[in-house]
């Protein structure tokens, strides 16, 4: 049977470090089956996340060949196996073990969004008529399965740090969801220039390029989003107008 | 050992949409709510669920009723259901999806702007709300962006290795947070199981490896009883190539919009075999059963829509008979579509997306141009924990249980959909009747050794001497490939027995397993803890299996392959005796007021 090197990283006293794993291949392989093996065969305690094992939960984000992508969803026969094949935590988060890191972050920040409030029905049994095409937008956004792989390849969260002044691509597209959908009475504006950092974003399309449900991110959330704010807080005439009425 | 302690009213394991909801529901009539995740929040089982969430919202055929769902579900389950609960599920569903709108969900939509449905195996009209092929998806993530917003804990990562009961009242769990590797108890007034399925009994399986029976073992053990636990349903179509994928489900939908499925030798082989009971509901030609999937109201359904049980079945004879396809299944074709609609492809692409890109990335298969390999993946568990239809209590005071853990509202065989709407009516009912039951009954003391002793028996795998002791992985691998092929699909009495002598020689290895490393985040420790729940859980189904001389359902015997009007009587129960066997035993059905009984009749 065939096999693969597996370079994974192992968490230590020190830090951490690739650690060589061969690996047998199996027609059809998932970088998550290679890891299933390492476990199952010299690794029991190898630590990683999973469930769906079908790019439904967005459990197992790691960087593989220093890429972010889902394990189960990254098959080897797209991967050059005649060099290592390295997988490592994503590494814009906290590492707690392994390939696990602390992802908690994320779950606070949408925790700050100010929720969805349904506008009163507007059919007269108690419920909204909503047309497929206005609501098409807020879908392909909601397929989003919580990877925060583009979390961990925003330059913003990943290199300069900016936890506390950003909310990342993620979240601004569960922003885009909110703010689009046609029955919300909320208005997130204000906090997405305020306090989430919308501003920071200069559009550099890498949280597209990754997102494994190929939602688009940035032209079709974040922009859109950037000229609403744009829109209420810098259009002249519109200023001016608030200046008469205040 | 001293104990990191939380005490909360209403205490939720399992956060999936029972648990969510049922959590929600609490929080609301206002007592203090604890929430277990076995994993992060947001990731549970229910994000597989795919077809949609079944209600009789009348949106796309008017002629649809509660009525008409209760007939299906009960026809569907064989009517060893618990009626109770089929009657709840059917009036209430609707109500239940009209909230998740109003929290947010966004389900695809009718002409007219309303909420829109699609045709599902077993049900009569088209009645499956859905958003695409994601579904539990949608259903999971509204449920948890209300849920944040109610003040309820969120434990995530943290596993139950014991319920606690105190003279036959839940008083807490006991379990281990996977970070750090540390116990903690939970006392509470009511405690609230929704841990999901146990499909990881099993080699082939569409569930991930949280699905490990955890309630059904934890309900076992603290002494309440079991319901239906032969009953498992294998989906009909789980995906079978390449090897790594082996198991990943096929949405129904697939077929409801129009799929087809073929042997080798390019045959509709779903028209061979229709049962009795469905007979006058089906159509007896592929024109008649394609017009019905494309909305046409006098056309009866095609046989691919029969219910899973049958269908699974007949995939099997047609293997069995040498007329598989080349890895063991059978096809499913949507791509056939296209000789009837203009826009077969972008329809496919845009009723299936996420089966089209999972075919297309794990399998190199454009379905909207090939046909798929598709063969029955163990899916759901009918049985679990035996609960009052109204509140969802079981025998023993203070613990509810709610979802695919609790039984009775599927009988013998769930219908696609079905699940999700059991979810959100029976976790709302259970929430409900849990905070009702904490406000009138103070919370019972914890039992502190009982507690200490279960956390000593989770960490004996760490004491094992150098030299001795077996992997985990090892010892489950084995026991989910007895379990499949002895207990699977078709069953008889000779493997039964054989794998009852398999579970005991099982259980001593289990005693002898050992794990390397330490505490913190190691799934080798937490599979040797999973393999407890996984025996206790196989040996209920097996035992039930072998007391269920018949067919009926997810339980197909070749030894008693007809169904048995005398087994259409009772359920089988499984409880702990008092030195500490597993016992099964008949409990008759309660007898069906006359008025269900005549809806079920009008309907036939």
């Amino acid at each position: 049977m065939p096999t693969a090197t597996f370079k994974v990283w192992r968490t230590d006293e020190k830090g951490g470090a690739f650690r060589d794993y061969s690996v047998a291949i199996v027609p059809g392989m998932v970088v998550l089956d290679a890891v299933h093996q390492i476990q199952a065969t010299e690794a029991p305690d190898l630590a990683v996340r999973w469930n769906c094992k079908a790019g439904k939960c967005g459990s197992c984000s790691a960087e593989i060949n220093g890429s972010p992508r889902l394990m189960c969803m990254t098959r080897l026969n797209s991967l050059p196996l005649d060099e290592p094949v390295t997988v490592e935590p994503m590494r814009a988060f906290p590492p707690i073990k392994d390939l696990v890191t602390d992802v908690s972050w994320n779950y606070r920040v949408k925790q700050s969004i100010k929720p969805f409030a349904a506008k009163k029905p507007d059919a007269s049994d108690g419920t909204w008529r909503m047309r497929q095409a206005d609501i098409d937008r807020v879908q392909e956004f909601r397929k989003c399965i919580e990877c925060f792989l583009c979390q961990d390849v925003c330059h913003i969260l990943r290199d300069h740090k900016m936890h506390d002044r950003f909310i990342g691509p993620r979240f601004l597209t569960y922003a885009a969801a909110l703010e689009m959908n046609p029955i919300d009475a909320g208005d997130r504006l204000d906090d997405l220039k305020n306090h989430h950092g919308i501003g920071y974003c200069n559009i550099t399309r890498c949280c597209t390029k990754v997102c494994p449900e190929h939602i688009t991110i940035t032209e079709n959330a974040i922009i859109p989003l950037k000229e609403r704010v744009v829109d209420r807080f810098y259009d002249p005439i519109t200023r001016l107008l608030r200046v008469f009425r205040s | 050992m001293d104990f990191e302690t939380h005490d909360y009213d209403v205490l939720v394991i399992g956060a999936g949409g029972a648990g969510l909801r049922a959590a929600i529901e609490a929080s609301a009539a206002g007592v203090q709510v604890g929430l277990i995740c076995k994993s992060l929040l947001g990731k549970a089982h229910t994000v597989m669920a795919e077809g949609g969430v079944a209600a009789a919202l009348a949106n796309v055929d008017d002629r649809d009723s509660w009525k008409v769902h209760f007939a299906d579900t009960m026809r569907g389950g064989q009517y060893v259901n618990n009626w109770r609960m089929a009657e709840l599920h059917a009036k209430e569903a609707p109500d239940r999806v009209r909230e998740l709108e109003a929290w947010g969900a966004v389900f695809d939509r009718t002409a007219d702007g309303r909420i829109l449905q699609r045709n599902f195996g077993g049900h009569r009209y088209p009645r499956l709300a859905h958003v695409g092929d994601r579904t539990g998806l949608e259903l999971i993530r509204t449920l948890q962006d209300e849920g944040v917003h109610r003040g309820i804990d969120v434990h995530m990562e943290f596993t139950v290795v014991s319920l606690l009961a105190t003279d036959g009242r839940a008083s807490g769990v006991v379990g281990y947070e996977r970070e750090r590797g540390r116990f903690k108890v939970f006392g509470a007034s009511a405690v609230i199981l929704a841990t999901g399925g146990a499909g990881r009994a099993y080699k082939i399986t569409s569930n991930s490896w949280e699905g490990t029976g955890d309630g059904h073992s934890l309900a076992y053990h603290a002494g309440a009883e079991l319901l239906d636990m032969e009953f498992i349903q294998f989906h009909p179509t789980g995906m079978i190539w390449p090897p790594s994928v082996q198991g990943i489900l096929v949405t129904e939908g697939v077929r409801g919009e129009g799929g087809i499925l073929l042997n080798r030798d390019g045959r509709r082989f779903m028209f061979d075999d229709i049962p009795d009971a469905y007979r006058k509901q089906t159509a007896d030609n592929e024109d008649e059963g394609w017009r019905y999937t494309q909305g046409d109201k006098n056309a009866r359904r095609p046989p691919e829509l029969l219910t899973r049980d049958h269908v699974a079945r007949c995939i099997m004879r047609e293997v069995r008979d040498g007329r598989g396809s080349p890895h063991g299944g059978v096809f499913l074709d949507i791509a056939w579509i296209k000789k009837r609609l203009a826009n077969g492809e972008e329809h496919i692409r845009r009723k299936l997306p996420s089966m089209y890109h999972q075919f297309k990335e794990l399998a190199d298969i454009d379905i909207t141009k090939e046909p798929m390999e598709v063969g029955p993946t163990t899916h759901y568990i009918m049985g679990g924990v035996r609960v009052d239809g109204d509140t969802q209590m079981s025998s023993v005071q203070g613990l509810f249980a709610a979802g695919e853990c609790a039984a009775g509202i599927n009988g013998a065989n769930r219908l696609g959909g079905n699940s999700l709407s059991d979810l959100l009516v029976f976790g709302k009912r259970a929430g409900e009747h849990a905070a009702a039951f904490a406000r009138e009954h103070r919370r019972v003391s914890i039992d502190t050794a009982a507690a200490r002793a279960a956390a000593d028996r989770a960490l004996k795998p760490f004491e094992a001497g150098p030299g001795g002791g077996e992997n985990p992985y090892a010892i489950q691998s084995a026991l989910q490939e007895m379990m499949q092929a002895l207990v699977g699909i078709v069953r008889n009495e000779d493997d039964m027995q054989r794998a009852l002598q398999g579970l005991t020689a099982l259980r001593t290895r289990v005693e002898r397993a050992v794990v390397t490393g330490h505490r913190e985040y190691n799934p080798g420790w937490h599979t040797s803890i999973d393999l407890g729940h996984l025996l206790t859980v196989s040996e209920a189904i097996t035992r039930s299996a072998i007391e269920r001389k018949e067919s009926r359902g997810g339980h197909f015997r070749e030894d008693f392959p007809e169904k048995d009007p005398r087994f259409a009587m009772f359920n089988v129960v499984t409880a702990k005796a008092s030195d500490g066997s597993m016992q099964v035993r008949r409990v008759p059905l309660p007898a069906m007021p006359a008025e269900l009984k005549q809806i079920i009749e009008d309907q036939k």
